[in-house]
């Protein structure tokens, strides 16, 4: 059961073109507001390398790179945890069908780990169940 | 909105190794790592043989996407009997490369120095 139910809802949305250059101000938002909060570099680390992998997979997998179709962002950060919605246009993907990209016939490709670093480096990575948002939670440390 | 950044890259000839400062604290942006996969790619190609040292002293960000660049290249310069090492790597990065289990596919080494000697 996860931490942050995925209906919850969260203080700030931001609403952007699919565009990787309006998804970077997203994300550098996102970052002073942990900063202000007192999240550790670390802590910060994880969060930006997160959301950066939300965002592309967002642009590029779920809207194709089509800037005519939009991105949201809504989050909560405070004190206690970092809690983000990444949503694209597309149709969503199964998340388990993902594969592992450290298996010996996937470890030389050049793309597939970005879900695999989120899951990583958060403390809860979740999907909806048409599988076009993702919702990241980092507990503050 | 085009993003005109360029990657910025140090490169200095040491014996017969080429060793390349990335000067970049994040390697995020799309065309960012586009670029900088096309200038390392030309490095490759300018030789037969060709070694090459990525020094990351001063990244402090990367992502998968950068990871990606790195795998196309170590195919490129295996492709022409060449060897690649990389260097300097900070502890936050180094985990990125652990998660991955590429530290098992790259030749890491703690000081560009020690990668030149790897790759003599």
């Amino acid at each position: 059961m996860p931490v942050v139910p995925f209906d919850q809802a969260l203080p700030h949305r931001i609403v952007i073109a699919s565009d990787l250059h309006a998804a970077r101000q997203v994300e550098e938002q996102v970052l002073r507001l942990t900063e202000a909060k007192g999240y550790s570099k670390e802590c910060a680390f994880a969060i930006r390398l997160s959301l950066e992998e939300a965002l592309v997979n967002a642009h590029r997998h779920g809207n194709r790179c089509d800037a005519a179709k939009k991105i949201t962002v809504s989050f909560r950060i405070d004190r206690r945890r970092a809690v983000i919605r990444v949503s694209d246009e597309g149709s969503g993907f199964d998340p388990c069908c993902v594969p592992d990209p450290t298996c010996p016939e996937r470890i030389c490709l050049p793309n597939g780990r970005g879900i695999m670093l989120m899951r990583s480096y958060l403390d809860e990575v979740t999907y909806s169940p048409r599988g076009n948002e993702v919702q990241l939670v980092k507990e503050r440390c | 909105m085009v993003d005109e950044q360029q990657p910025k890259l140090r490169i200095r000839r040491q014996g017969k190794v080429n060793v390349v400062e990335l000067e970049d604290r994040k390697i995020l942006e799309e065309l960012l790592i586009a670029q900088l996969g096309e200038q390392l790619g030309s490095l490759v190609d300018a030789e037969a043989e060709p070694r090459l040292v990525l020094d990351f002293k001063k990244v402090e960000h990367l992502s998968s996407a950068a990871l990606g660049i790195l795998i196309t290249l170590d195919k490129q310069v295996k492709g022409r009997r060449g060897k690649l090492a990389l260097a300097n790597i900070q502890p936050q990065i180094y985990e990125v490369f652990k998660i991955t289990r590429l530290n098992k596919l790259f030749s890491i080494q703690d000081t560009a120095d020690a990668a030149v000697q790897a790759l003599a």
